[in-house]
């Protein structure tokens, strides 16, 4: 190195070279990184819209499944009397009990707790001790005594049966209030806002908005402490009902299921009890009469003084209703009317109907429509029966012809039911979109897609400031949108996959000004990097969709071979991203996820055949079973899942097999699918079921993998 | 003395060398030069609605560089600002539009310009800022370097991808073992 002096035209070429190079070096180097990055945020979002169709087309099916049942009533024609009892029973389930019914049935005082029991003894009036106890017990995973839910649930109850149709906070009182979204049964979430909030409490409010059950495996867990909270400080927590504190809802997503399993004696009269809690929970709260607090969103038809005054316990479950309500309403008009019960209605009617009480003899089945009627009336009649069966305390019937007529001194408005459970049904289904209007939310199948403007409206009508709701999963766990007038806040962390996304809570004061704090309740999910993160959740997303893909294969072949005219067995990429779409209708970006799903490609074309058989390879658990019965399965297996949950009316995980047989029936009747007696007796054989009969459906689920393997 | 090492990517003025096949560009058998376009901007239009939420063919115009890298370009932040420079309103409204973004970023498809970065150049860009050619650089260089040099990383990038490089016992990233494991798949 080192000649002495200070310019030296070598040295002087050679560091101007080197420095040269290394920023060369530089720019390479972060070329190549920012580019990585890139692809990254690329495949997250990816992931993130999979996930999001997947759950969204899920939710549109329970829609679908209550179609399927009012499609039953007007086609299927039953062949045998079990079938019809088989179906009247499907519409019986769920009926709301009087008052002293409940009490009777679902008593507790006469439970013993055993001596043994080390678990948490609650005591009413409730005290702070009684809460923090739980909350230790919890977090030891204790379980609380089944007299102690059954009481706390009573006594939730009656306190919720005083409280308005929309809660009232205000700031004045409490500094601050903290607004919560939805929990989906994922206590670490909920104990990480205690931890970093602080419990409530007369200087602490809070606000839960609602979807505090399903998914996550410690739902009944985080309703004791909610319901415990709120009859402790009653002033201070508030709750609202969310689209998923409805029984319908919990027979498909899990909370059922939770229930059942912890309780093995009881369970069924603490699902009967919820039931009756989740119809008495508000609807909605105000903080200072400028913020207004919904779980799902608003219509342009919201109205609020209609939601003030409605009897929001009318609606057990928000989604049924519909049809047969209407059926209740023409009875009760021909009644009026001085009618006997006979449809008057049909010209094609030949036959007549004489319906005498029961047990009554089904009309001749040749008519379908006949029959179809004559099983509405059967199923509204055995309803009305148990209804008389008990002793009333009056609560009144919905609005119906009769009741306008004759109780002319009510100055209650009388809205007719379909219009009292739209308001309902938009509140706690409805999402925000950017776009001007109002439309049917055909994602969802329940509620609509709301614009700006209708937001603005509301605001304006009511002299609100902004709304807040939750019901949609975002990555930061809160998001604004409609030019920050609504805010959506989402509680449940990692809740597509661990490193999905955070959770959050906004705390607001007397100025109204939101502040936000995350997290992320998962110490793994620390621990892993950005890109691991990312990985793990694709991993799952990628799982999921190749699963839905192998259960549209029958489908999806069809639609290959319109693209291979010449039966080559070969299709291009780009045709196999338009018949992909074309069956499954995710409007997912296939282009984008197509390395991830196609391995292999010889010349750019995919021999699809094969391409079939490997998902199938990575689905099929019994050998023996054809493919394409496996595929019914899977395609239908949250359906079926409800189905036979709701066929289980004593939750004890048996069916009979002719029960089983029955569903099955059904099914291929709606799905159009040829399953011969042959194959469900093949699938039943499949079966390790006892020789009374019976088949532990659990077990049958569990045998081909249809419920999520993550216990 | 050391080496010369000549880059084959561009930095601006020169011109980008062309690469074998790479990002699936090939053409389709089946479709031909048409149907080839029609592909490529139907992969654009897929890309550009991942980022476009309020699903009304704009998107952010921070998101560019990530839409144009995610369908397998390497452009340098230069090489995107003249890219920009093309798709935006005569008044930046800070939104682009698919109608404009689509025929350009055809273009840049149908050209395969902004060549991805092989491995083994990627290993000399490394081992260029490896004085003593030991096989790892210490994390004050790699900042160094990466953060005053080039197209400077702002501390964000820097801190992450120190969170996956660097090997926290020595404070040094051994950069043949990071580059094999972050080099992502690409068909």
């Amino acid at each position: 190195m080192g000649s002495g002096s200070s310019v030296n035209p070598t040295n002087y070429k050679y560091s101007l070279q080197k420095s040269e190079n290394a920023f060369k070096a530089a720019v390479l180097i972060q070329q190549w990184y920012r580019r990585y990055v890139a692809r990254l945020e690329m495949r997250r979002r990816c992931t993130w819209r999979i996930f999001q169709s997947i759950e969204y087309a899920c939710e549109q099916d329970q829609i679908k499944l209550h179609n399927f049942f009012s499609y039953l009533m007007d086609h299927f024609t039953p062949s045998s009397s079990k079938e019809r009892d088989f179906i009247s029973r499907m519409f019986i389930s769920g009926e709301s009990f009087k008052e002293a019914e409940l009490e009777k049935y679902c008593d507790y005082e006469s439970m013993e707790v055993p001596d043994s029991y080390t678990g948490p003894r609650l005591s009413f009036p409730l005290l702070p001790d009684h809460a923090t106890a739980l909350l230790e017990a919890f977090k030891q995973k204790q379980q609380l005594h089944a007299r102690y839910v059954l009481n706390l649930l009573h006594e939730t109850r009656k306190h919720l049966k005083q409280l308005p149709n929309i809660s009232h906070v205000s700031t004045c009182y409490s500094e601050e209030v903290t607004v919560c979204g939805d929990l989906h049964g994922q206590l670490d979430d909920l104990f990480f806002i205690f931890y970093k909030n602080g419990l409530p409490s007369p200087s602490k409010s809070y606000v839960f908005n609602g979807d505090f059950v399903d998914r996550g495996k410690q739902s009944l867990e985080i309703l004791i402490i909610l319901f415990t909270f709120l009859l402790i400080y009653p002033k201070e927590v508030h709750l609202n009902r969310g689209n998923h504190e409805d029984h319908m809802v919990n027979l498909r997503y899990g909370f059922t299921k939770e229930v059942m399993q912890k309780y093995k004696v009881h369970g069924k009269k603490i699902l009967k009890m919820i039931q009756n809690v989740f119809c008495w929970l508000p609807l909605a709260t105000l903080i200072d009469q400028k913020v207004l607090i919904i779980h799902g969103g608003i219509s342009d038809t919201t109205d609020l003084d209609m939601l003030h005054k409605i009897q929001r316990n009318k609606f057990i479950s928000v989604l049924r209703g519909k049809k047969r309500k209407e059926s209740n309403k023409d009875v009760e008009i021909q009644e009026i009317n001085g009618e006997s019960k006979v449809e008057t209605e049909s010209s094609e009617s030949e036959s007549d109907l004489s319906l005498s009480p029961q047990p009554r003899p089904a009309p001749s089945i040749t008519n379908r429509l006949e029959f179809s009627k004559w099983l509405r009336q059967t199923v509204q009649e055995q309803i009305d029966w148990c209804r008389q069966l008990v002793d009333s305390e009056s609560e009144p019937e919905e609005p119906t012809y009769s009741s306008v007529v004759s109780l002319t001194e009510l100055d209650t408005q009388c809205w007719t039911h379909q219009e009292e459970w739209k308001q309902i049904l938009d509140i706690l289904w409805s999402d925000p979109m950017s776009q001007e209007g109002c439309r049917v939310n055909t994602v969802r199948g329940g509620g609509c897609y709301f614009g700006p403007d209708v937001t603005n409206k509301i605001l304006e009508k009511y002299n609100l400031q902004f709304l807040i709701r939750s019901h949609e999963c975002k990555h930061e766990g809160y998001e604004f949108c409609h030019n920050r007038k609504v805010l959506t806040i989402f509680s449940a962390s990692n809740y597509y996959e661990i490193g999905s996304n955070r959770g959050a809570y906004v705390k607001l004061g007397p100025d109204l000004v939101p502040h936000f704090v995350q997290y992320q309740a998962s110490k793994t999910a620390h621990t892993l990097t950005m890109t691991q993160r990312i990985s793990r959740v694709e991993e799952s997303a990628f799982r999921a969709l190749r699963e839905k893909l192998f259960a549209h294969t029958s489908a999806l072949i069809s639609a290959f071979k319109a693209y291979d005219k010449d039966n080559t067995g070969k299709i291009s990429l780009s045709s196999w991203a338009m018949a992909v779409e074309s069956v499954l209708h995710l409007g997912l970006p296939w282009r984008m996820l197509r390395p991830q799903l196609v391995r292999s490609t010889a010349d750019g074309m995919l021999e699809y055949k094969s391409w079939l058989d490997d998902l199938a390879m990575e689905q099929r658990s019994q050998e023996h079973i054809q493919t394409s019965l496996l595929e019914v399965i899977y395609r239908n297996r949250s359906n079926l899942e409800t189905i036979f949950r709701i066929i289980d009316r004593d939750h004890s995980g048996l069916i009979s097999f002719e029960e089983f047989r029955q569903t099955w029936k059904l099914f291929s009747t709606h799905m159009n699918t040829e399953l011969t007696d042959d194959g469900i007796n093949d699938l039943v054989r499949s079966i390790d079921f006892n020789k009374d009969g019976n088949i532990d459906f659990n077990e049958f689920l569990e045998a081909f993998r249809l419920v999520k393997q993550s216990q | 003395v050391s080496s010369v090492i000549t880059w084959d990517s561009s930095y601006p003025g020169e011109k980008a060398v062309s690469f074998p096949e790479s990002a699936g560009h090939s053409l389709d058998p089946q479709i031909g030069i048409d149907g080839a376009v029609a592909e490529i901007e139907k992969k654009i239009i897929e890309a550009f609605e991942v980022f476009d939420h309020e699903c009304n063919k704009t998107v952010d115009v921070r998101e560019i560089g990530s839409i144009v890298r995610s369908l397998g370009c390497f452009p340098t932040e230069a090489e995107l600002h003249e890219l920009l420079a093309e798709v935006e309103e005569e008044e930046p409204t800070g939104y682009i539009n698919l109608e404009k973004f689509l025929p350009v970023m055809t273009k840049v498809l149908l050209h395969r310009s902004y060549q991805p970065i092989p491995e083994d150049v990627l290993l000399h860009a490394f081992e260029a800022l490896d004085e003593n050619k030991c096989g790892y650089i210490t994390k004050e260089e790699l900042v160094k370097y990466l953060t005053e040099e080039g197209e400077p990383f702002t501390q964000e990038e820097m801190e992450d991808m120190l969170s996956t490089a660097l090997d926290p016992e020595t404070n040094t990233v051994h950069y043949r073992d990071y580059i094999s494991m972050l080099v992502v798949d690409e068909t």
